[in-house]
């Protein structure tokens, strides 16, 4: 039996969150990872930014800053840039992280700053009741799009992929397993790292998408998802309307905090 | 009573003016132990190719660091020449690029035509040395700062290397300066 | 020794910076502010601290935020488009209190505006740019080596009271060059910010202490805490108790005003027989002085009250002057931005005329000669 009490704040539960959330799967995957690893907690960071992902910094007993709509990532750019020594995880959501925050996510993934990023993608504003986010699939309902999203989404993976991360992968709540394995190797990775987690909102996208009970959603997960080594022996067709999830990018690159502190030995060393 | 010496290096950009500015202001406030402002002109007016630096020298404090009365004005362009000379003293000093200013503008103020870019060409070697050269053409016809100062204010702030050729441009500069300063 | 120098006010600004132990610049170019970002991405590295060009005015007071909780001193340089940008974030640093020192350029707005020409028409905009009632420092030097000094006071001020301090300078200050006489064997003041002195386990990151100012953990120390925007209690966790709310946003207020006798600075320039009194800040200042040397060869016997520190606003020392002369003008680059708190703080006990100029030119003296001579004859 796992020792959650280890690494939470016991006195600020209950949860914040609704019942059938899947964010606090995500919550424990993460904790698991990091006892895994074996940080300790005063070396841990998270910062996060606004919205129902973003109040899970509030649970977790290390050094946490709950920042301001999309800015996560800034902070945590600091934080690394200035303290090197410490795990930066960033904690954000789909709204969070793509729309108002958006520049920044791309541009630290090009920076290549060793940040774990785990984005919970429920494709809803869920903490503001419901509106439409950029990775609403089109069709789909929000309380900002009653007659349905009409706009193209945001692939969240590929966009840190096309802007340079070095780790990238795809995970649900429903792959609790593979969850854990994902986030420690982003942890791990020395470099800017993503996990997009499919956490399903039962409350703010569920219902008003008559998308049935949490079981319904995270049977959904089973069955639509494919890993990324099965998807490598599937066709375009076969792969229609699939969801790939596993490791998506995993690749070595010049980190941002490291290629700086050498250009500091650089100029101690009087160039 | 404190004296306040404004001088305004004027013409289009690529002549060095702003560093011909930093150079005077650095002669005057390290080396002669005077107080020095230089502010340069930016916006639309640094635009369309002309290029203004100012500099004031004082030995008391220099509360407001723009010029409000002009001392000297230099003027490498036609176009320079016209927009400022308005605003030069009565009595004050107009160098003007002799081959660069054909139309002399009249006024209350002492004109010198200097052929400054034909001397950094011809004497120097490259046309480029004309700001150079203007500094020491200013040392040679009015006393403010000494041509210690200017010297050293030079090899302190030209480029490495360039340190002989820049002075040898100014002393290019002070001799047809004096001549100047002897023909009034 | 003391070593003479020829230096740009943006240049006095980058320096300063390292000499209060500047060890993180985050920025985004703008004019005319970059060259303190120029200078310092050359200069820091050398001083083992990090400089970082960000992808926007937004990004670079996050990473000034996050660099902050870790222990550094840090800062960031902007003009007024990019202080817009910054203003969410200064509310957070309020809020969250957490020292770093924003330097703005000022330039002709509104919007792009004026990009190279001065103005001081941000200064209501250092006051009120971020929303909520709350307390702000600001402070405007007048001159290259006032910026110097200024700067080390920022930060200072900003260790010294867990707060952001507002550096206002403007264009013609940035860009001009003038003397100054640096000693590299001065001592200078240089306050760091307080640090928990208890065990971990007994550490409230947000402690009611007598000084209204809690002790604060860099992060990574070993103090685990959290840190947020929300309104929260004294162990840093969001609440919704008035009581704990009131008791949080009165102690930000009051750490700011009890102390405004060590934080307002002016001086006062020829005011003992004055009959006409200027106030005035930063560069204006500049063409004040020089007005009221040519106004007093004259014979009118002008002085001035300039503000050295903007906000928190010298209102006793307004109070004091504007009993003792009862004529005064108020000189600044905007339509009025502190004349109204002139009025506010004279209570009607002297007239106040405003000097203004938006036009992106400096103030001439001449200019302010002759409204005032004109003011005589009245």
């Amino acid at each position: 039996m796992f020792e959650y009490e280890k690494y939470i704040r016991k006195n600020k539960f209950p949860l914040v969150w609704c019942s059938g959330c899947g964010d606090g799967i995500v919550l424990k995957a993460l904790l698991r990872a990091i006892d895994s690893i074996g940080l300790e907690k005063e070396n841990v960071c998270m910062v996060s930014g606004i919205g129902c992902s973003s109040r899970l910094t509030g649970y977790v007993d290390c050094n946490t800053l709950h920042t301001t709509h999309g800015r996560a990532i800034t902070f945590a750019t600091g934080i690394k840039m200035a303290k090197p020594e410490l795990n930066v995880i960033v904690i954000t959501g789909d709204g969070d992280a793509t729309a108002i925050g958006g520049n920044h996510y791309i541009h630290a993934a090009r920076r290549n700053i060793d940040l774990t990023v785990i984005i919970f993608n429920n494709f809803i504003y869920g903490m503001t009741g419901g509106q439409v986010s950029p990775t609403t699939p089109v069709g789909m309902l929000a309380s900002t799009a009653p007659f349905g999203n009409m706009e193209n989404t945001f692939n969240i993976s590929g966009l840190a992929q096309a802007a340079g991360a070095s780790f990238v992968a795809r995970g649900t709540v429903y792959h609790t397993v593979m969850l854990e394995k994902l986030i420690k190797k982003a942890i791990l990775k020395n470099g800017f790292s993503v996990v997009e987690v499919l956490s399903p909102c039962p409350t703010a996208f569920g219902r008003r998408n008559k998308s049935g009970t949490i079981i319904d959603m995270m049977n959904e997960q089973k069955d639509n998802c494919v890993t990324s080594a099965r998807a490598e022996r599937m066709s375009e067709r076969e792969l229609e309307g699939k969801t790939v999830i596993g490791e998506l990018v995993n690749i070595d690159r010049p980190e941002c905090s490291k290629q700086y502190r050498k250009l500091i030995e650089r100029c101690r060393s009087g160039l | 009573m404190s004296f306040r010496y404004e001088i305004r290096f004027s013409g289009e950009g690529g002549q060095g003016l702003v560093l011909a500015g930093k150079i005077f202001a650095e002669a005057a406030a390290i080396y002669d132990g005077l107080n020095a402002t230089q502010s340069q002109s930016y916006g639309p007016e640094a635009r369309g190719g002309s290029s203004r630096s100012e500099v004031i020298v004082s030995d008391d404090e220099i509360d407001y660091p723009k010029a409000v009365s002009i001392d000297l004005l230099l003027a490498l362009t036609q176009e320079a020449c016209d927009r400022y000379y308005a605003d030069v003293k009565e009595g004050g000093v107009v160098i003007v690029d002799a081959a660069a200013v054909q139309t002399i503008p009249e006024g209350n103020f002492k004109i010198f035509q200097v052929p400054i870019i034909e001397l950094a060409r011809q004497k120097v070697g490259k046309p480029l040395f004309a700001n150079i050269v203007a500094l020491g053409i200013i040392a040679g016809i009015v006393d403010v700062v000494t041509e210690d100062a200017l010297k050293s204010a030079i090899e302190a702030r030209v480029p490495k290397g360039t340190e002989e050729i820049n002075l040898q441009a100014f002393q290019v500069g002070l001799q047809e300066g004096k001549k100047y300063l002897t023909s009034f | 020794m003391n070593v003479i120098r020829v230096m740009t006010g943006n240049e006095a600004c980058a320096e300063g910076a390292l000499a209060a132990g500047l060890s993180f610049f985050a920025g985004y170019p703008i004019t005319p502010s970059s060259e303190i970002a120029e200078e310092l991405a050359e200069l820091l590295p050398c001083a083992e601290g990090v400089f970082i060009q960000m992808e926007d005015e937004l990004a670079s007071i996050g990473a000034v935020i996050g660099a902050s909780l870790t222990g550094a001193k840090a800062m960031t340089a902007t003009s007024g488009p990019g202080f817009s940008l910054m203003q969410e974030n200064i509310g957070y640093a309020i809020m969250a209190e957490v020292p770093c020192v924003i330097v703005n350029v000022m330039r002709g707005g509104p919007s792009t505006g004026l990009p190279t020409l001065p103005s001081q028409g941000d200064v209501m905009q250092a006051r009120w740019g971020t929303h909520g009632d709350h307390q702000i420092i600001a402070l405007a030097p007048y001159s290259v080596i006032e910026i110097f000094d200024l700067t080390i006071r920022a930060f200072n001020l900003a260790e010294k009271y867990r707060t952001p301090v507002i550096l206002l300078l403007d264009e013609i200050l940035a860009h001009v060059s003038e003397k100054v006489v640096l000693s590299d064997t001065a001592v200078r003041v240089i306050i760091d910010r307080i640090i928990p002195q208890e065990a971990p386990e007994a550490y409230l990151p947000y402690r009611y202490t007598q000084n209204l100012i809690p002790p604060m953990a860099p992060f990574g120390s070993g103090y685990r805490y959290h840190v947020t925007g929300l309104a929260h209690d004294e162990t840093g966790f969001p609440t919704n108790d008035p009581v704990e709310i009131e008791k949080l946003l009165f102690r930000l207020q009051d750490k700011i005003i009890r102390n405004r006798d060590d934080i307002v600075q002016v001086e006062e320039f020829l005011l003992e027989d004055a009959e006409i009194g200027i106030i005035s800040y930063g560069s204006s200042a500049r063409s004040c002085r020089h007005a009221i040397r040519q106004l007093r060869a004259q014979g009118v016997r002008v002085g001035m009250l300039r503000l050295i520190t903007i906000w928190p606003f010298a209102n006793v020392k307004v109070e004091k002057w504007t009993k003792n002369i009862g004529k005064w003008y108020v000189v600044e680059m905007n339509m009025g931005q502190i004349a109204r708190e002139v009025e506010a703080a004279a209570h009607g006990d002297a007239t106040i005329f405003g000097i203004r100029q938006i036009n992106g030119e400096p103030i001439n003296p001449e200019f302010i000669c002759q409204k005032i001579k004109d003011g005589l004859n009245v």
